[in-house]
């Protein structure tokens, strides 16, 4: 009994951190309609950021206590790269076929996953410390990371102040809008330069954000991003792109199935779940919550 | 009409990618006697992503679709010929071809009537979607196909066992003889992919890619048309990886994996999409520029993206599509100075 509730643990931890993945990924895709291949790639680099600076915190002597502040730090660094990137390198290809936005997102992930090699090197970076600081939870007999709870929590607190964000706020209304119709909110007055920038800020905070979170339990290795982009594909595709619900659904969707897999089935868990995504593209192309 | 296709053009001006294409296949023939070993070796890696991209091409630049999961079909076709030598111990070049292609033209059928369900953003998700199918089937039946140390192939015989690169110095024997062998190859799957994109069946596809409802209104069945070029399409590429395998003496899970369909799209991008040679220059210039890149830099990824993003930003038809419009433009200005 008390493993079964670790799985499931496990799951909604790891689901967590897929839906800040996705939902990220999926934002972007519902305001700006690009597919951003190298979304993966800043989830890495949160986690490249939060590992680096919990590092230097250790060896400033700061307080563990104070290390939890490493996480909003290291999405907003993200968010900040997200900024830089936008108008730079994306800007010049809204008008553009699909083809090349795709490109130009593949592009700019070669180039980031080099860059973070180039910065932190090839060996993974841990911080690990974040978590040893913490307190266990003892669930029956099993003992379990405190941590990992937090990051349930974190992940919870992310879709909350996103739905409210996205369906309670004026700007919420102005993402919206511009994610119907580009031209009619262009017409109507608004800056959807400014919209544009912000969408994709917010979409690489989360990413950054899901890379920050779980670099404490886990490590921040190469690769990661590449391999964390085929689920949250996944994730979107079983959800819907576009659909904040959807990434929602999906994570949790993706993750139970994953932590199951890994449990009875390891040789097929990956295999698994992308026939799930083809299963559900072929049946319903939009996706379970899509609209697009 | 079939004659038609086949037969040469009268009017001078479409004459020139004959021209083109028989002066290449010159200085493809000739030029092993002007490089290194090591060049040809990496000449020969270019004509197989050549064909790659040139099957690759028949989606992207003939039928407008984009897959991202490219990587399926050429790794199928490498292991395809591991589990040929694995399972029934044959080592001929022939029969890996003979025997393969089927293999991967079933796959690809089946993949493909899929992912022709749909268009755009989706049949690229699609596709790269089921290429990781078979990337992590790769990676965890380890007992089966090696898992991350892959599968080892060593050199086959030729010509039905009449070359063998057994003994001493098979390397450069091996070298210089496969070059030629899959030079040939890829002179066949070029006239083949020629005759295909001019023939009314080509022709439909690029009237589906320019405008599906008028398409559709003139009678064409456009799934079954997108359907058939992905068939052939992902039969090109398993070729490539069928010659690539013996050539490279592994295969690894890599080749299955959704960045190497990126890099697919790459190399067609580089030489352009738009023009029926561009995969083949782009093929061929691709694999020299990541050889010398690698060798060059520990950051060649860098150094890649950041020719792509330069790429598409200043030369949206590629290297060929470049090419053509200059000389289009040059000679429109030598008219006028006329």
């Amino acid at each position: 009994m008390s493993i079964l509730a670790v799985q499931v643990l496990n799951s909604l931890f790891y689901a967590s951190v897929l839906f800040l993945i996705a939902a990220g990924l999926s934002l972007i895709f519902g305001v700006m309609r690009i597919v951003n291949l190298a979304h993966g790639s800043l989830f890495a680099i949160g986690a490249y950021i939060g590992a680096w600076l919990v590092g230097r915190a250790i060896g400033l002597g700061v307080p563990v206590t104070w290390l939890l502040l490493v996480i909003p730090i290291a999405a907003l660094a993200v968010a900040l790269v997200g900024i830089v990137i936008e108008p730079l390198l994306l800007r010049p290809f809204y008008r553009r076929a699909e083809e090349y936005q795709l490109l130009v997102t593949f592009g700019l992930l070669l180039i980031l996953e080099d860059l973070m090699r180039l910065v932190w090197g090839a060996l993974p970076l841990t911080a690990d410390t974040v978590m040893d600081t913490m307190p266990v939870v003892h669930i029956g007999a099993l003992v379990y990371p405190g941590y990992n709870i937090l990051v349930i929590g974190i992940g919870i607190a992310a879709a909350i102040l996103l739905w409210v964000v996205i369906y309670g706020t004026k700007f919420g209304v102005l993402l919206r809008a511009t994610s119907q119709d580009r031209r009619m909110a262009a017409a109507l007055g608004l800056n959807v330069g400014l919209v544009y920038v912000a969408a994709f800020a917010i979409g690489c905070f989360m990413a950054g954000l899901g890379g920050a979170i779980v670099v404490p339990s886990h490590a921040a290795v190469l690769g990661m991003g590449v391999e964390a982009l085929v689920l949250a594909f996944v994730v979107v595709v079983v959800g819907g792109l576009g659909s904040l619900k959807g990434a929602l659904v999906g994570a949790l969707i993706v993750s139970f199935v994953r932590t199951a897999g890994i449990q009875f089935f390891p040789e097929v868990e990956l295999a698994v779940l992308y026939l799930i995504a083809a299963v559900v593209l072929i049946a319903r192309p939009t996706g379970l919550f899509g609209t697009a | 009409m079939k004659a038609a296709v086949i037969a040469l053009p009268r009017s001078p001006a479409r004459l020139w990618p004959y021209v083109g294409g028989a002066v290449g296949l010159v200085v493809l023939a000739a030029i092993p006697e002007f490089l290194g070993l090591y060049q040809t070796q990496l000449l020969t890696y270019g004509l197989i992503m050549a064909i790659a991209a040139l099957g690759f091409n028949l989606l992207l630049g003939y039928t407008g679709l984009l897959s991202f999961g490219h990587s399926a079909y050429f790794g199928l076709g490498a292991y395809t010929v591991a589990f040929l030598l694995q399972w029934l111990g044959i080592h001929s070049m022939e029969l890996y071809i003979l025997l393969g292609l089927p293999v991967a033209a079933i796959v690809s059928a089946l993949f493909g009537f899929i992912c022709v369900r749909h268009t755009r953003i989706f049949f690229g998700i699609l596709t790269l979607a089921l290429s990781q199918v078979l990337y992590s089937l790769a990676l965890k039946f380890f007992w089966v196909t090696g898992g991350t140390d892959g599968l080892r192939v060593p050199r086959p015989t030729l010509l039905l066992g009449i070359i063998d690169f057994a003994g001493s110095g098979g390397f450069p024997r091996f070298i210089r003889s496969y070059y030629y062998y899959v030079l040939g190859v890829f002179v066949l799957s070029a006239a083949i992919m020629w005759v295909i994109v001019h023939s009314p069946f080509g022709k439909a596809l690029q009237a589906i890619r320019d405008n599906e409802t008028r398409a559709r209104f003139l009678g064409l069945r456009v799934r079954r048309f997108r359907w058939a070029a992905f068939l052939l399409s992902g039969t090109f590429t398993a070729l490539a990886g069928i010659l690539w395998v013996p050539l490279n003496g592994l295969t690894t899970p890599d080749v299955l994996y959704w960045p190497f369909s990126g890099e697919i799209v790459f190399m067609t991008l580089l030489g352009g999409f738009r023009n029926f040679f561009g995969p083949i220059v782009g093929g061929i210039v691709f694999t020299f520029l990541k050889t010398y890149a690698v060798a060059s830099t520990e950051y060649w990824q860098l150094l890649l993206g950041t020719v792509l993003v330069v790429l598409i930003l200043l030369l949206p038809t590629g290297v060929v599509g470049a090419l053509s419009q200059l000389a289009k433009r040059l000679r429109t200005t030598r008219e006028g100075a006329r």
